[in-house]
């Protein structure tokens, strides 16, 4: 049996791999719920009400989407120019502590409504960036393997996030759990549906994912993206700066990291707290991955994710299945997902 | 004399690829027998299947009477088969004697006889005259000192049949005699040997049989001291597709110019002083044994590398440190060495990579988007142009053959009528179809005037199509020699580094 | 000042260090060998999550501690089993696979464990590996406490560097594992198969990334919680690099970065005025130095994260 490299890519393939990765996914989690004493079907159609069963349920599980569409489009974009960022975490979290610091300390007075939030979110995504641009730099001038200082700076931000909410950045006002200094009302998101969670940042997420659709398909600072991404040496032979490449990847995909954290903090928790990201970066990844790496499939593939986490929370209070189980569906999806890009590529040959 | 091989009736497809059709081959004890053939005649697809790296689909293998199973390479060592591959199966990172006792103990002994082994390797090493280091990491040995390496793999396990697959490709002339000298002493010890070459004056001096493939089938065999060259040529290659001849021209102004530039590649010195110039409507060869320096030289034109002194001119402007975007935007047009690693993004499409190295140009872009249009219809063009057969704009450049990509790499160049053009090994790898329509192209080049440096390790096509040639040898160049006067003789010497008194660096010719 | 100075003579400073050190010795090793082999395996992370749930949850069940590491050195190799199908015969992007193998290896050791232990309940404890003294040797005084008192994992650890580097470099099996990472078709080229030596050295490492997470619960602490690994899998990459892939300078590592840990948790109680926080960073951000420090003259193995497929040439 060997695997040959298929012609050409059907792009029915390539819009039926998802489906069938979760599919798979969602058969191998049924056995770990019949392991927890629940019936697998009681349990999915649970998760079903508890996310799109409802106007709460599904502004609930929209309002998580929107976050993960950014981390998704942060990975996807790195990962099209074979730039592991794995730190999404904690570009989401500097972005966050930007924002916050920026919303309490900076603009108040100084630039109001509209404009602030405009700046407010161009701060978050900076933050984002110079995250990533450290990392980004070690890689091309030393070489060092992006996956780890990536992975350990996550480690680093969440102690200096903690750090700053206990310190400089500390809320007085706030009793119990350690919280960061709350952005000025004036730049709160406005709500997209009344009486719920969701808010404009939504907006924000699923036009990100069109903007950053036009840079890869259209513009040259795209095209050579991709180049490095498929053939660095080519790409560096016909003339792309692989240096400028690399760092202007790393400041789009770490600015959309941050700006995640920034639209979370400007529309659901007004402060940050070091609990705040269930995830979110890592999720991401995911998101990128079952998206095959498309703009548009991220927007899919986020409300997916989204919808298992915001299910799973509302099954398991219903049924006592641990929630992990949703961290237990998306991770098997990216494993599956993984084999079914595989196999709209290659096929299988006696 | 007895027959210690025998292929019967060997077939095997790739996909819709023939690569060898019902061929049956034999060898006898002691015999050195040469399998010549063009590149994709199916030369090391049929000696794969004998050592087992591929199973055949059809026929089998006989070594010393027994049928061999197929696919396994194991079989074939038990058996006393050895194999010499052409790209070596070396790790670099650790020592000869790791090397050649890797896969020689069972994997469940607790300790490894390292010292029994050292012992045996330098029998074998002093027996057959293939002095090598048992401690030394091979990564720092030398490409000759390599291939001892893997000959002695091979006699270590008790090889008593040996295949070598193009064994002279990276060895100059004098350690090619060597080798060859080396082989007839094991042949009197007695082995059996098989080489693979496509190196018509090798075959005639170090071989006793020659069996020609040509297309996948087995078209001739001769006693070698009843034919000749010139048949075993038209043998090899059938009907003959001429190859353009280049005709004398005045040669212009000097375009490129290379001062005294040293190159530096992971710490080693690979260019030592170059000092070329090449001038408007000539071709300039640049002959020599592979890892002399050609991938250095290449990469220096092409801008891809930084030289640590000395200087680029093109046209008068000095482009040395510059990045390669501003090389393509002085007029050079540049053909790499390697289409599939440097030469084209194989997973876009074709478009995008014929305007990948003028997307920043006004014609290709506006405000930082691709004119995706402009693109398209220039990709057209050459694709009507240059005859790129197979492909449209939108089709994976991955999917192009050898010979179409290499005319999509060459159209994308000359159709901008660059003033200079590297040709670095510009028709590896193709054959005589490509070849000729790639040459066709070069001197169509020339003759409009661009100053065209041709880096090769074919002396046939450095011969015919370089006005002038000179020899690289350890980084440095040897003086320049017209074309009319370059034999082979002095080819050979040259690319071998002997050079007459004070002959280098000078471009005076 | 002198106190920050006097805290390392003292032997319990240099004991911890090696206790520390125990479930990194067994991370690095683990990781050297898959990559060794020439596969990276970034689903450590979550490998040693699951070692350490397993291990734990062994014991708790009835099983004495002996067999609980066994269970979790299975649970490891069988991660490291399907981390290895999808690199070595899919030939599928290893970082992808090895991220996918730590978010699944951690969420389902935090399902099973939620399935057993309530939201809120604390996690019931087991009994631990105690400390052995060696009788006369553990009386030396400094070297006594420091190296002989140790708990029957760590010698085990020390022992596994003594086994890894003799196997590596004196036996055929590790000559071909090595080879396997420089130069597969080489491999294949004697008869042997590479795909398979990969697959069971990443099986291996794997089985020993699990019981580094398994130390924790039966040695380190005495139950299991979430996020209890903080990290250490990747400090471990991290270290396999600045070993240069040799098991003796692993040991170094792993050493010297549980100095700079163990330190770091005195200092604390000396030194007044700093947020905890920045001595809690410091080992993160020591191995980013480390990397960048080795960066440039990595030998790395030549074929590591290259797949090799059959017939491919």
């Amino acid at each position: 049996m060997r695997l040959e490299r298929r012609e050409r890519v059907p792009l029915s393939l390539v819009a039926v791999a998802p489906l069938a990765a979760i599919g798979v996914a969602l058969l191998l989690a049924a056995g770990l719920i019949a392991a927890a004493g629940v019936n697998p079907l009681t349990a999915y159609a649970g998760m079903l009400r508890s996310a799109f069963g409802s106007r709460l349920a599904l502004t609930e599980m929209l309002t998580r989407a929107a976050p993960l569409i950014l981390t998704g489009l942060a990975a996807a974009v790195a990962f099209r120019a074979r730039l592991w960022n794995i730190g999404g975490e904690g570009q989401f979290f500097v972005g966050a502590l930007a924002v916050a610091w920026a919303g309490h300390v900076l603009l108040p007075g100084v630039l109001g409504g509209p404009l602030g939030i405009a700046a407010l979110m161009l701060i978050g995504m900076a933050a984002g960036a110079v995250l990533l641009a450290g990392p980004a730099l070690l890689r091309v001038r030393f070489g060092v393997d992006e996956v780890v200082t990536t992975l350990l700076l996550n480690f680093v931000v969440i102690l200096f996030v903690g750090l700053m909410i206990e310190g400089p950045l500390r809320d007085p006002l706030a009793f119990g759990w350690p919280q960061s200094v709350p952005i000025a009302a004036e730049y709160r998101l406005p709500r997209l549906v009344e009486r719920t969670r969701l808010h404009v940042g939504l907006l924000v997420a699923v036009a990100a994912a069109g903007v950053v659709w036009l840079i890869l398909a259209r513009t040259v600072f795209g095209a050579e993206a991709r180049a490095v991404g498929h053939n660095a040496a080519a790409a560096g032979f016909a003339g792309v700066s692989l240096t400028r490449t690399i760092l202007g990847v790393a400041c789009l995909s770490g600015g959309l990291a941050g700006l995640a954290g920034a639209i979370e903090v400007m529309g659901v928790t007004r402060a940050v707290t070091t609990t705040m990201s269930p995830g979110f970066g890592y999720a991401g990844i995911v998101v990128a991955m079952l998206a095959a790496l498309h703009p548009a499939g991220v927007v899919a593939a986020a409300v997916f994710v989204a919808a298992v986490f915001v299910g799973a929370d509302g099954m398991s209070r219903a049924t006592g299945v641990p929630s992990f189980i949703a961290d237990v569906i998306v991770a098997l999806s990216l494993l599956t997902m993984l084999v079914a890009l595989l196999f709209t590529t290659h096929r299988i040959r006696r | 004399m007895t027959e210690v091989l025998a292929l019967r009736n060997i077939t095997k497809r790739f996909g819709a690829l023939l690569a060898n059709d019902d061929i049956s081959l034999s060898l006898r004890q002691g015999e050195i027998l040469a399998l010549l053939g063009e590149n994709g005649a199916g030369k090391t697809t049929l000696m794969n299947i004998l050592f087992g790296h591929y199973a055949a689909d059809a026929g089998e293998v006989e070594v010393f009477g027994r049928t061999l199973p197929p696919g396994r390479p194991r079989a074939a060592i038990d058996a006393g088969v050895g194999m010499v591959h052409q790209h070596f199966t070396l790790a670099g990172n650790l020592s000869v004697l790791d090397n050649v006792m890797l896969g020689t103990e069972p994997l469940w002994r607790l300790s490894s006889r390292r010292r029994a082994g050292r012992a045996r390797l330098m029998a074998l090493s002093e027996r057959f005259g293939l002095p090598v280091v048992p401690e030394a990491r091979v990564g720092q040995l030398s490409v000759g000192e390599r291939q001892r390496v893997e000959i002695l793999k091979a006699l270590y396990r008790d090889a008593r049949v040996l295949i070598l697959d193009e064994p002279t490709a990276v060895l100059a002339r004098p350690e090619a005699q060597r080798l060859f000298e080396t082989l007839r002493g094991m042949t009197r010890a007695g082995l059996s040997l098989i080489f693979i070459s496509h190196k018509l004056n090798e075959v005639m001096a170090a071989s006793d049989r020659v069996a020609v493939l040509r297309g996948g089938r087995l078209v001739a065999e001769r006693r070698t001291p009843d034919t000749t060259a010139a048949e075993l040529a038209e043998l090899m290659v059938g009907r003959r597709v001429s190859r353009p001849v280049r005709e004398a021209q005045p040669r212009g102004a000097p375009v490129l110019v290379l001062d005294a530039v040293r190159a530096v590649v992971a710490g080693e010195t690979r260019l030592a002083d170059i000092t070329l110039t090449v001038h408007a409507g000539e071709i300039l060869g640049i002959v020599g044994v592979a890892g002399n320096g050609q991938s250095a030289l290449g990469a220096v034109v092409s801008g891809t590398l930084r030289p640590a002194s000395g200087r680029v001119l093109l046209n008068g402007q000095d482009l040395t440190g510059r990045p390669a975007r501003a090389f393509v935007a002085a007029g050079m047009g540049r053909i790499p060495e390697d289409r599939h690693e440097e030469g084209v993004v194989g997973d876009l499409p074709l478009w995008e990579n014929a305007v990948m190295e003028r997307l920043h140009s006004p014609r290709f872009s506006r405000f930082g988007f691709v004119r995706r249009g402009a693109a398209r219809a220039h990709a057209r063009e050459l694709i009507a142009r240059f005859d790129i057969r197979g492909a449209g704009p939108e089709t994976r450049t991955r999917l192009l053959s050898g010979g179409n990509m290499q005319k999509l790499i060459l159209g994308r160049s000359l159709a901008a009528e660059p003033a200079v053009i590297l040709a670095n090994q510009p028709t590896r790898g193709l054959d005589e179809g490509a070849i000729a329509a790639v040459h066709a192209e070069l001197l169509a080049a020339r003759a409009r005037g661009a100053a065209i440096l041709l880096i090769s390790e074919e002396l046939d096509e450095a011969v015919g199509l370089s006005d002038r040639i000179r020899a690289i040898v350890g980084g440095r160049l040897s003086r320049p020699v017209p074309a009319e006067a370059a034999d082979p003789r002095r080819l050979g010497l040259m690319m071998a580094g002997v050079w007459d008194e004070g002959e280098d660096a000078g471009d005076a010719a | 000042m002198t106190e920050a100075l006097d805290l390392l003579t003292s032997a319990s400073l240099w004991a911890s260090v090696l206790r520390i050190a125990t479930p990194l010795i067994f991370g690095v090793l683990g990781a050297l060998i898959c990559e060794r082999a020439g596969v990276l395996n970034l689903g450590i992370e979550g490998i040693m999550t699951m070692g350490a749930m397993t291990g734990w949850l062994t014991v708790w069940m009835g099983a004495d501690l002996w067999t609980g590491l066994a269970v979790a050195a299975m649970a490891g190799a069988l991660l490291g089993l399907v981390h290895a199908m999808l690199t070595v015969p899919l030939g599928l992007s290893q970082h992808v696979s090895g991220l996918g193998i730590t978010l699944f290896g951690s969420a389902l050791a935090y399902y099973i464990f939620r399935l057993v232990v309530e939201v809120g309940e604390s996690p019931p404890t087991i009994a631990r590996f105690p400390r052995i003294e060696i009788p006369l040797l553990s009386d030396i005084p400094f070297l006594g406490p420091v190296l002989f008192a140790q708990s029957a994992p760590t010698y085990l650890a020390l022992v596994a560097v003594v086994v890894l580097a003799w196997v590596l470099n004196r036996t055929p099996l590790g000559l071909a594992l090595r080879m396997t990472g420089e130069n597969p078709h080489a491999v294949e080229a004697q008869g042997l198969n590479p795909a398979l030596i990969r697959i069971g050295a990443v099986m291996a490492g794997s089985a020993l990334m699990a019981l580094g997470g398994a130390f924790l619960t039966t040695t380190a602490f005495n139950s299991f919680f979430p996020e209890m690994v903080q990290g250490r899998g990747w400090i471990c990459i991290a270290l396999v690099v600045f070993a240069s892939w040799r098991p003796g300078k692993a040991l170094l590592g792993a050493l010297l970065f549980a100095f700079f840990d163990a330190y770091q948790l005195r200092l604390q109680t000396v030194v007044d005025g700093v947020p905890y926080q920045l001595f809690l960073m410091a080992p993160y951000l020591l191995s980013i130095l480390a990397l960048v420090l080795v960066a440039r003259r990595a030998q790395v193995p030549a074929a590591l994260m290259v797949p090799w497929r059959r017939g491919e040439r």
